[in-house]
């Protein structure tokens, strides 16, 4: 009697948070066989992304992801989320794309093929031997998402589920505008009451809207909040969300953050100017800004060289709570290692070095995102001051810097369990 | 500066299907500190489950239930799973509940809470110290769905994600009415396109409807099916679908599965069962417990020794494998499956049977962390009245059986109806 063998293709789990991983496994091929596995995703923007990996099966008929060497693809080596993180648009498609979900409730349908042959293009067009769709979520069931809009302040709230209370994060992501709610969201699935605040939209916020008054507002709204801990509440940034915490944190009387991670920061930011628009910086980076040989726009100049003058930056030596600075040092877009080292320098003679901890990620851009979130070059970025369309270099390369997300998002996770969640008074380090 | 402490309560993962494990962890408690592990469900039938065990934290004031021992509650000992499989009506429900869940494309919501102190009852009026919803499966993602209504044959059809083919399974629940599709999108989710047949609904389905080419057209609308290997489709009953099961691969000549699941069923019925219908049924033979708990097992036995009695399984030409439990009170299954041995021996197809028993389990064999039912109502068919029928087996051992045999199925299944190789004689 003749068989049909059928490979046999799974995913496990199907349904996961973004920062979890899964195993892929493909059964019943003939012995040494090349396969291409393959992952597919129709983003909100209506691109496709994909990723792949080129295998050859065991004695056994098995291709293990987790545990067999991708022999070429969009990933090579043993790289168990290979098929997430070195995503990238399909070829053809339009230039300088990023992935952001903006719809947080519900998950990103990753489709998980296998493919006959070595193959490296064309996967839409052609039939794979078998293929599961597998959801990642960045809410875990039960997470509240409230939108606020009081006291003047917007953003979005995600508060974990059960009675609380919880630690409280307030989250401010960068300078491209508008509001990103994924991280809070994937925050508070590990149990943070984080607030995404809404606060550089050109147009809506009004320059009047980014003193600091308005950081904090939102931080009371959140301390305030019956399902959290007043005392433990901490600051979350990235890039110009991180200037705004070193700001918030060295400046502010009325709050008392009891810890800060900054991501992709500097604390290059003179007293006394608007957060959107300085005119100074404004003449300076029209002569300091660079384009690399693909035209891709880089400003990690601007700032430099760090200034002397402490009035062109922010006095860290007043900060009182703990800070965490994830950077990299490929960073093309701000020059955060050169920034984390004067921080450090000006935290050490202001005698409150004890409170800074640094992680420097080789060859890793400014976009440090959760992990296995696909690694962007260069996208596209209009600016908010002059809404010109740039392609802006963030830098990093896939692998190092995908490695640098998954790496700081662990100890991140730990640093704020240690500060937010730890019965044990606050170590001077991590 | 003061410090509120706030314990940690996680569970992971928060989605899974339901019969995979998740591990649940407890920290920033006092050391040494009493606290209750609890899991709620609100069912369709709009009544409350719970399971609860009693644990102490440790040093670090972590409790770790899959490493940890459940002191008291619903289960004792380390068991990662139990708040799941030892779930129960809460005290002052109604009375012979079962847990099934009829709407499969949405999850089970269990809410798992930890409270402070080692406490029994009244866990609702109370605020735990945390507490996380967590969400059970029965269908993976991209499973189809698909309504079945032709050729006069009625079910639902679960069809694994992807190109296919895959192999097939009919899929044929219990005696009792209407049409349970859990286990099927369970199947599809590993991989089986199985059909859920609808076969024994009294007021819609007539009795002729257990004719044997009710099943046979049911067979080959999965064989026939473009996503199906047409020479791989396997059968898997339960109790009443097992009898039909037996039959079925006893007396067809028109179909010829690969294999055949057989949980908790006997083949003490005459071949007149797929003719008129008919099932044994002597009212002198049944036996009440002290509970009133109506006991069937004796209504078959004894066990013929006429073969014009029982399924002719001499003429079996499938592997086949039985799971059953030795506490069975509601068929004679261990005493069947003996026979079954005998006239296989004497038939000389004993090689293509494979039988799994499992101490103190009873009837309703389901995929695993089910709560067990040892008792529960049933209507009667004709006369409506409402009866407590004896299932049997004790809630541990029969949860083990669950999880084990479940496992042992879902591997048999693999290797008849995935595996590359000529199928073997035993598993």
């Amino acid at each position: 009697m003749s068989q049909t063998i059928s490979p046999v293709l799974s995913v496990v789990p199907t349904r996961a948070l973004v920062d979890e991983t899964f195993k892929v496994v493909v059964e019943n091929l003939p012995p040494a066989s090349p396969v291409t596995l393959h992952a597919l995703l129709y983003s909100e923007d209506k691109d496709y992304w994909e990723a792949y990996g080129h295998y050859v099966s065991d004695h056994r008929g098995t291709v293990s992801v987790a545990e067999d060497m991708s022999l070429g693809g969009t990933y090579t080596g043993k790289e168990a989320m290979g098929l997430l993180w070195s995503m990238r648009p399909e070829p053809g498609s339009r230039t300088g794309l990023r992935l952001r979900k903006r719809e947080v409730t519900s998950p990103m349908l990753v489709h998980i093929s296998v493919y006959s042959g070595h193959i490296s293009e064309g996967f839409r067009k052609q039939s794979p031997l078998a293929s599961v769709p597998t959801e990642r979520w960045y809410m875990a069931p039960g997470v509240q998402r409230i939108e606020i809009k009081e006291k003047g302040v917007r953003g979005t709230f995600f508060i974990p589920p059960g009675p609380g209370p919880f630690p409280g994060l307030l989250d401010m992501w960068g300078g491209g505008g508008g509001l990103l709610e994924y991280r809070s969201a994937l925050l508070a699935s590990h149990g943070y009451a984080s607030l995404a605040l809404q606060y550089f939209s050109p147009g809506e916020l009004q320059s009047s809207d980014l003193k600091i008054q308005y950081f904090e507002t939102a931080f009371n709204i959140i301390k305030d909040h019956p399902q959290v801990i007043p005392d433990s509440i901490g600051i979350f940034g990235l890039s110009l969300g991180t200037v705004v915490a070193i700001y918030l944190a060295a400046v502010s009387t009325k709050i008392t953050p009891r810890c800060c991670v900054c991501i992709s920061g500097h604390h290059l930011y003179p007293l006394g100017t608007a957060l959107n628009f300085n005119p100074k910086l404004e003449k300076k980076r029209l002569v300091t800004e660079r384009y690399d040989e693909n035209n891709y726009q880089i400003l990690r100049d601007v700032r430099l060289p760090i200034p002397t003058d402490l009035s062109e930056k922010v006095d860290v030596r007043k900060i009182k709570c703990h800070m965490l600075l994830v950077n990299g040092d490929d960073d093309q877009n701000v020059p955060a290692v050169e920034a984390a080292e004067d921080i450090a320098q000006m935290m050490r003679s202001g005698g409150n070095l004890h409170l800074l901890t640094t992680l420097t990620y080789p060859n890793t851009g400014h976009l440090i995102e959760p992990p296995y979130s696909p690694h962007f070059r260069a996208t596209n970025f209009i600016v908010p001051t002059t809404k010109e369309k740039v392609i802006s270099l963030w830098g990093g390369q896939p692998k190092p810097h995908s490695d640098a997300q998954e790496d700081s998002w662990r100890k991140i996770l730990a640093y704020l369990h240690h500060h937010l969640y730890s019965s044990t008074t606050p170590k001077a380090k991590m």
